[in-house]
């Protein structure tokens, strides 16, 4: 199995930590992972996207043409990679700021809304694992457990008290998927 | 016998392919003597530049880097930085070589206060290349790229290396000195003993420039050479200590 | 040691210090700066030199010095800065200095830009500076490859005194890989006794130069460095091969750009095309064998490049005109996505029946 994940938006909103929790939690699962990144000037307040693979076995390119998922915080990061997604794919969606609409009926579509989401749990910095919650329970790429274990590495000592928002972030993001709040491909 | 003098074990027993009234070789002399006295001679590395002075690392009595033009004050820091404390590392370098194309890299070895000493030759001119202009050239000399001599309003004023590299903070020692005669070259000798001494008691930079002779491009005799020294060089290049932090590190 | 993940660059870096090498001049330049920090960081924690230089220039003539000095030092730069350290690289061949020197290509020319490239492959390969010298030149492709080739680097660079560039992209860089970092015995090389480190119960003062007037003796200095390629041809080259046994043509690529060429040629097979991979691993000495084994099997060669057209040269030389050898190649820091080069493929092997 291989996952191919974008992960796209403004810079600052996250982009590249997300990813790199996925890539680190796919790798305490000993599986094969690679974390590429767009390091543009686009990195300072642009759009940034990151490439996540996760795969059972050793991985060619790291480079993703068309993502088996597409995580899209903003609007143009909606409008570059709606388009790519692999049919099949998963498009999982930032609705709190993202206002367009996907119109592929070959892919499933998630829309979370990261921060009203994140508002209740009463942390607007956990908007990411909202959305992290919602891609892993449904593509069971690697498990809950393994992004918690993960996060107590890669937060810095001043931030581990973060990690139970995070947990809660994660739970709420997964209990939409599982309440069905999917569009799924038609056929 | 008695021995009544005698050359220092400092330099190498070759003969020198300076021209004939070049100071250069008093100015290697100094070093040498120096090194001698300072008992140092088996610590030292000496890093030779591009120019005149290009094969000076056949006449020092000591391991010997040659660097690439205007390199030399980085090619120090690469020595002095990963051998152990006792280590001496010195340059000698040209006008040419430090002011011009190594403006970047002397500046930058002074800033940082490396525990190197520079020994700095200021003859006003490319000697190797054939009396082209330096960025010491006086205005008004003639060299073979301004036939008509510096002229201010082109090529701008000639650039007085010590007083600049004695405004930044990290460096040690500056003394500029001449070896026009022989009360000068014993002046030298001092100063240079002085820049060695501080480096050897781990003081940080130290740099001593050597106003020096060019008979050959500058047509004239050895003698005339000298005067030409006295009387116009140092009027441009005031002689002196530019800057001494002392003995106290 | 477990698997850590970590950023190309830093991979680079901590081989290197793995590879007993604690001394270390850098100058910012993307997409390298990371290897500058990581070193900036780790070298004081373990006695180590970490200098940042105040130009390119000025640090491989640090890496100069500090060879002449006899220990294992290191710069890296990106191609604009490496085009600068150029001048210092052909002081080390010409004094025979070992050092390693980074470079993480960046799109060209001039200023270009700062995303992936391999179009620094004629400067790094065919010697780059003035005079005749070649310096060994190390191409990984994946960050596990780079633990190695780094150990191996400073390995070269010691044993035949010589610099040796470790070439990647910014995309091997940038991206991070689990990596297992091996506690490997050091290689026994020859102890350094040309080094200038003072004449103390030496003898002889030592001279570290590449200055000869004399003609006759500067031609025999380069008859002794030509021997000592010859040498390095003979015993260093490296490279790998991918689903080449039953191939009917053959990719060539190195570093990240053989992955995407590996996807594509997995996908061609699904397709019925039987095609494979050599991967040079050593670009400098170039592996002529597998193409002397492969040239009169296969039906063409497409070489496959982040460059307009660089390696296809020794490629084609390679194969000396018994294969027809193409090209497929995207400049700028375009990174060719695996479609188009089965696109290539494709058109190769339609071509070619």
């Amino acid at each position: 199995m291989m996952h191919e994940i974008v992960i796209a938006g403004f810079g600052g909103q996250g982009v590249m930590s997300m990813g790199q929790l996925l890539a680190y939690a796919g790798m305490t699962e000993n599986k094969h992972v690679s974390w590429l990144p767009s390091y543009g000037p686009e990195q300072r307040g642009g759009t940034a996207n990151v490439s996540v693979v996760i795969s059972d076995e050793p991985i060619g390119s790291p480079v993703i043409q068309n993502p088996s998922v597409a995580i899209v915080l903003n609007n143009p990061s909606f409008e570059k990679f709606e388009p790519t997604v692999k049919k099949g794919g998963v498009l999982i969606v930032n609705k709190s700021i993202v206002d367009l609409k996907s119109k592929r009926n070959d892919i499933t579509v998630i829309e979370v809304p990261t921060a009203e989401i994140a508002s209740e749990i009463g942390s607007p910095r956990v908007a990411g694992s909202v959305i992290l919650g919602a891609f892993i329970q449904h593509s069971k790429a690697i498990s809950k457990k393994s992004i918690i274990e993960s996060l107590k590495n890669v937060l810095s000592e001043r931030k581990q008290h973060l990690i139970p928002a995070n947990e809660e972030a994660l739970e709420r993001g997964a209990s939409l998927v599982i309440n069905g709040d999917v569009k799924k491909p038609i056929a | 016998m008695k021995v009544v003098f005698q050359k220092t074990s400092g330099l190498q027993d070759k003969e020198t392919h300076y021209c004939p009234g070049c100071t250069h070789g008093i100015i290697h002399r100094l070093v040498g003597e120096t090194l001698e006295e300072l008992d140092v001679l088996e610590d030292t590395i000496g890093v030779a530049s591009v120019g005149c002075s290009v094969l000076s690392y056949e006449y020092f009595n000591c391991d010997m880097t040659q660097a690439a033009h205007g390199r030399a004050p980085a090619v120090a820091t690469g020595v002095k930085r990963v051998l152990p404390k006792n280590r001496i590392v010195f340059t000698y370098q040209g006008d040419g070589d430090l002011a011009s194309i190594g403006m970047g890299e002397i500046i930058h070895a002074a800033a940082r206060g490396e525990h190197i000493t520079v020994i700095f030759v200021n003859n006003a001119t490319y000697g190797m290349t054939g009396g082209q202009m330096a960025p010491t050239t006086l205005v008004g000399q003639k060299t073979s790229t301004t036939p008509k001599g510096r002229d201010e309003s082109v090529q701008g004023a000639p650039i007085r290396v010590s007083e600049m590299l004695a405004t930044l903070d990290s460096v040690h020692y500056i003394e500029r000195v001449s070896t026009h005669d022989v009360a000068n070259i014993i002046k030298a000798k001092k100063a240079i003993k002085k820049a060695f001494s501080y480096q050897k008691e781990g003081a940080g930079f130290t740099f001593v420039e050597v106003l020096s002779t060019c008979p050959t491009n500058w047509g004239l005799d050895p003698e005339e050479s000298l005067k030409y020294v006295k009387d116009k060089m140092v009027a441009y290049y005031p002689l002196g200590v530019l800057k001494d932090r002392g003995g106290d590190n | 040691m477990p698997k850590v993940l970590m950023k190309g660059n830093e991979v680079i870096a901590e081989a290197a210090i793995h590879a007993g090498c604690k001394n270390f001049f850098g100058y910012p330049i993307t997409p390298q700066s990371e290897l500058v920090a990581y070193m900036a960081n780790r070298l004081p924690e373990i006695d180590g030199l970490f200098l940042q230089a105040e130009s390119e220039v000025a640090a491989i003539n640090m890496v100069y010095g500090a060879a002449s000095a006899g220990v294992r030092v290191m710069t890296s730069s990106s191609s604009p800065g490496f085009s600068l350290k150029q001048e210092g690289v052909s002081y080390l061949a010409g004094a025979e200095l070992p050092a390693v020197i980074v470079n993480i290509g960046r799109g060209g020319p001039g200023l270009g830009n700062i995303q992936p490239a391999q179009s620094d492959y004629f400067q790094v390969t065919k010697g780059g500076g003035h005079g005749d010298y070649y310096t060994p030149v190390l191409a990984p492709s994946t960050l596990q490859e780079i633990v190695e080739l780094t150990k191996l680097a400073f390995d070269l660079a010691d044993e035949y005194r010589t610099p040796v560039v470790l070439l990647g992209d910014g995309m091997l860089g940038q991206m991070m890989e689990p990596v297992e970092f091996t506690e490997e015995d050091m290689k026994v090389l020859p102890e350094k006794k040309w080094a200038t480190t003072g004449t103390r119960g030496d003898g002889a003062p030592k001279v570290i130069s590449s200055l000869e007037l004399n003609d006759v003796n500067l031609e025999n200095h380069n008859h002794t460095l030509q021997s000592k390629y010859e040498v390095i041809k003979q015993r260093e080259v490296r490279f790998d091969t991918y689903r080449a046994d039953d191939a009917e043509y053959m990719v060539v690529a190195y570093g990240t750009v053989s992955r995407i060429a590996k996807s594509a040629i997995d996908e061609a097979r699904e397709n019925g095309i039987k095609i494979g991979m050599i991967r040079p691993i050593t670009l400098w000495p170039f592996p002529e064998k597998p193409f002397e084994e492969y040239r009169d099997k296969v039906k063409a060669f497409l070489s496959v490049e982040m460059s307009a057209g660089q390696m296809v040269e020794d490629v084609r030389l390679a194969v000396n005109g018994k294969a027809p050898v193409e090209f497929f190649g995207r400049t700028g820091g375009v990174i060719p996505n695996h479609s188009e080069v089965l696109e290539a493929i494709k058109s190769l092997a339609g071509g070619g029946q």
